[in-house]
């Protein structure tokens, strides 16, 4: 064991850290409105539009995001077509590229989590909602969707938990997160244990804060059916 | 099209390959997965307090970390370890490790972990009577394990299993970061070649795809074998 090198590793993973939260943080940001915006087209009547959705998230769940990412950074670049416009400025970029993966990935899983807390609603809620004169559109906004929120919250919990996990793929892509700095930490000195130890604390330590942190939030918003 | 045909011109055969190397980690790995199951599903079940600590340690420290970082140190220390090991028994040579065994272990660890905690809730639900009653009968305790509770437990199991199988599957393009040539370590050995990545990770795309769709069908199947009679 080599507690020095732990002791000075940890500062330097640590700020690498902050680049791992900004991942996550915009990924799910970004995930969440595509999420929403595809468990809308889920359940619609339309069964092309219906059919568009199911197509999108079986795509992104049945392959690995590390694919996702190396598809968005290497291979759109190739289009010459796309080097000429303005969304160059953004897709040259390996950190928004890792961005749009994550997002368009996570998005993927959320319309998944959305359309099944969507269609638990009981019809009743919808039906009385309906009684009182509210408009549809009211109901959509005050009735489905904060309580699909409330339905989902657990499974969404898992998500952000997986999320943060995928956000190491981004080394892959030259950016250096925790596990890029951890990985040029361990080939430079070849100590993959004591670097083990100091990066997979810190991410068990997120883990740990988003797990209670979702336990907060179900606990305060959670309501007894 | 070209591009895919079989031969010395095109990558079909070595993205075949490929395919299959990438079905034999993940085969290989969910083998591994369930050993570790295995010896950690009692230990979380158990009464001792000491044993409980090093399941949850085991299921918690795996699914918390990113497999990425599971795979480097595998990749880094494997062949530290052992050499360790080997040191120990007089032998002061240079081992290497193959990429293939380093890879499904290390996934074989992370399926490992999701296996236990679906045996686990496979376990814990079902009816107490059930062992209640087969104690009563006499039962002995593995006859019992046997032929009354993985049954039952198999059939709530499958479907979960099926869920760690998809992401065991997924997790194998994370070896490629170890150059074993799997369906991404092809593609992008392809890619570099030709300078066509846009073709062939989204040709991955699609054998990742095809291999996620086709297992689906066949554990179809078999959760429809187990739940004959439910």
């Amino acid at each position: 064991m080599d507690i020095e090198l732990m002791i000075n590793s940890f500062p330097k993973l640590l700020n690498a850290t902050l680049i791992t939260l900004k991942l996550l943080s915009l990924s799910l940001f970004f995930g969440l409105f595509i999420g929403l915006g595809f468990a809308i087209l889920r359940l619609s009547k339309n069964t092309f539009i219906n059919k568009f959705a199911y197509c999108y998230s079986y795509i992104f769940r049945g392959t690995p995001l590390l694919v996702q990412i190396f598809i968005i950074y290497f291979g759109l670049g190739q289009i010459e077509y796309l080097r000429s416009t303005v969304l160059w400025i953004v897709l040259k970029e390996p950190y928004w590229c890792a961005i749009i993966a994550f997002a368009l990935n996570t998005g993927a899983y959320t319309s998944e989590i959305l359309r099944s807390a969507f269609q638990t609603i009981k019809p009743g809620l919808i039906e009385a909602g309906k009684s009182l004169g509210l408009s549809s559109k009211i109901i959509f906004y005050k009735i489905q969707i904060p309580i699909a929120i409330r339905q989902s919250l657990p499974a969404y919990g898992n998500e952000i938990i997986l999320m943060l996990k995928g956000t190491s793929l981004a080394s892959t892509v030259t950016l250096m997160d925790l596990t890029g700095v951890a990985k040029y930490i361990i080939s430079t000195t070849f100590k993959p244990i004591e670097v083990f130890i100091v990066a997979g604390s810190i991410y068990l330590f997120m883990t740990f804060l988003i797990h209670n942190l979702i336990k907060f939030l179900e606990k305060k918003y959670g309501f007894q059916t | 099209m070209e591009l895919l045909s079989f031969g010395k011109t095109g990558w079909g055969d070595e993205l075949f390959y490929a395919t299959l190397m990438t079905l034999a980690v993940s085969i290989t790995a969910m083998l591994i997965g369930f050993f570790f199951a295995l010896i950690f599903t009692p230990l979380k079940l158990s009464k001792y307090k000491v044993l409980n600590f090093i399941g949850n340690f085991y299921t918690t420290v795996i699914r918390g970390v990113p497999e990425l970082l599971v795979i480097y140190l595998f990749f880094f220390g494997g062949s530290g370890a052992i050499m360790f090991v080997a040191s120990m028994f007089g032998y002061y040579e240079y081992i290497e490790i193959n990429a293939f065994i380093t890879g499904s272990f290390a996934i074989g660890i992370i399926s490992g972990a999701y296996s236990t905690e679906v045996f686990r809730g496979a376990i814990q639900s079902i009816d107490k009577g059930q062992f209640e009653a087969s104690k009563v009968l006499g039962i002995k305790k593995h006859v019992q394990f046997f032929k009354v509770i993985l049954p039952q437990m198999l059939r709530l199991a499958i479907p979960n299993l099926s869920n760690v199988w998809q992401i065991t599957l997924k997790d194998t393009s994370l070896i490629s970061v170890t150059g074993l040539v799997e369906i991404m370590r092809q593609s992008y050995i392809a890619a570099g070649s030709t300078r066509d990545p846009l073709f062939f990770y989204s040709f991955a795309a699609v054998l990742y795809l095809l291999l996620t769709y086709l297992s689906m069908k066949l554990i179809n199947r078999l959760e429809i074998k187990y739940s004959r009679g439910f």
